[in-house]
């Protein structure tokens, strides 16, 4: 098998015999209220998608995850870069940082939707302020790797700013940044399910909420998967490519 | 631009592109590492500035360059520089044609592609730095160097870790750009064979603080 062959395989049977473990602990448990069989939920998932309500709820999911990632990423990546370069600004701030880092998604949540009120702004604004902080460590680190060399060369032919960003930081920067984004996305979208849970009245969490009161293992499930088929989709059609493509000088 | 004859036309001659550095203490922490270090070049004239590694040469060249201002003195010169490092100090992410017009937005297309021709790399435009040997990615860093028609250069040890064939060849085509171009020149090795070639002054850096003294020295 040759190795890009092997390398798009591997994953796919990797995903099959996970399947193959749900199939086999479904037949063992006997009884669909508690784990139905992977084609068990075929039927629920197309009357939810007939209806419009799964399509419905990904999209305004997605939408927030969107909203929230973009935030979190720009002051997230802004807030990393000056800490990384100034020391001073780096030991007045980093107190905070460790506070935002330890306090629990959960209380975050609860006390923007007490200050602000049950709205979407409050929803989006609890699931950045969970993940500025993440991000802001990583790319502090990769300010402080920055390469003095490049630095000084720029300095000497008087680049202009933005051309220095742009030629200079940001490509030093990429790595950090795709590391920040690919954890970030998969943090943001489990935080915005629980946003969705508690104070929405759309989306997936919102769905799982219901279907959770309601004993419907199947729905949350269904609602589960679809999602985590789409954060896949974003993965492997989006961050990927974009990654390779920042890349391709290192491959060449 | 005429060239500097006498004392009292140092500072009109400022104007034209001369360099006139007058540093009388830099300091990393308490260690002095640089006591009285005053010297000026014309504009054209190439000036060496020899001593063994370790005593502050590439301090003294940061100063100079205007990358450290941390520094007690003076540095006058012209706004046009450049700087050929130790190392080609290139943008790996960007190609070879990319590396000359990002720094110097000025360069037109042509006149990229004619720098690059003139340093021997008429065909790795779009190169990247990782695909060109040590050899190339120091002569793209001499055309970067050029490209801007820079009224100051500084080289820092820009024919270290090279082999005698590329040394030489590096060494005619840097002669070469030179006599083109005529900037102030500050040349940073140790390596006398190469401050003979190319400099119309040597100067040693020596001591602890280390300060500049004049002619054959050691």
């Amino acid at each position: 098998m040759s190795e890009t062959a092997q390398s798009r395989a591997v994953p796919a049977l990797s995903l099959a015999v996970l399947l193959g473990v749900w199939a086999v602990a479904a037949l063992l448990t006997r009884d669909p209220q508690l784990l139905p069989a992977p084609w068990q939920l075929a039927g629920p998932f197309w009357g939810e998608l007939r209806s419009g309500d799964l399509l419905y709820h990904l999209g305004m999911t997605l939408w927030r995850v969107a909203c929230a990632f973009v935030l979190a990423m720009s002051i997230g990546v802004a807030l990393g870069l000056v800490m990384g370069r100034s020391e001073r600004l780096d030991r007045w701030l980093d107190p905070w940082l460790v506070v935002f880092l330890n306090l629990p998604a959960l209380v975050l949540i609860v006390l923007c939707y007490l200050w602000i009120g049950l709205t979407e702004v409050a929803a989006i604004l609890a699931v950045s302020l969970n993940k500025i902080p993440n991000v802001a460590i990583v790319l502090r680190e990769g300010a402080r790797a920055l390469s003095p060399d490049l630095d000084a060369m720029a300095r000497v032919y008087a680049m202009p700013r933005g051309a220095r960003l742009r030629h200079v930081v940001l490509p030093q920067l990429a790595p950090f940044i795709a590391g920040a984004a690919r954890s970030g996305v998969a943090l943001i979208w489990k935080i915005v399910l629980v946003v969705e849970f508690l104070g929405r009245s759309s989306g997936v969490g919102f769905q799982i909420h219901m279907h959770f009161q309601l004993f419907d293992v199947g729905m949350v499930l269904v609602y589960a998967l679809s999602f985590i088929a789409v954060m896949l989709a974003v993965e492997w059609g989006l961050l990927q490519p974009w990654e390779r493509r920042v890349r391709r000088w290192r491959a060449a | 631009m005429g060239p500097v004859t006498t004392l009292g036309a140092a500072r009109a001659a400022l104007a034209g592109g001369m360099i006139e550095v007058g540093i009388t203490d830099k300091r990393f922490g308490a260690v002095q590492v640089l006591g009285q270090v005053t010297f000026t070049v014309a504009p054209g004239e190439v000036m060496a500035i020899l001593g063994p590694s370790g005593v502050g040469k590439s301090t003294l060249l940061r100063i100079v360059a205007g990358v450290d201002e941390d520094f007690t003195g003076h540095v006058r010169g012209p706004a046009r520089r450049a700087m050929v490092f130790q190392d080609p100090t290139l943008l790996p992410w960007r190609s070879a044609l990319d590396n000359l017009r990002i720094v110097h937005p000025g360069l037109g297309d042509a006149e990229a592609q004619e720098m690059l021709g003139k340093v021997g790399l008429g065909d790795r435009g779009a190169a990247f730095p990782g695909q060109l040997s040590l050899g190339q990615q120091r002569r793209l860093s001499l055309a970067r160097a050029f490209a801007g028609q820079p009224e100051l250069l500084i080289m820092d040890e820009p024919f270290v870790s090279l082999d005698s064939a590329t040394g030489e060849e590096m060494l005619a085509l840097t002669e070469r750009l030179i006599a083109e171009t005529r900037p102030a020149t500050l040349l940073v090795t140790h390596a006398r064979a190469e401050a003979e070639r190319l400099a119309s002054r040597i100067m040693h850096l020596a001591g602890q603080p280390a300060v500049l003294r004049d002619g054959v020295g050691p």
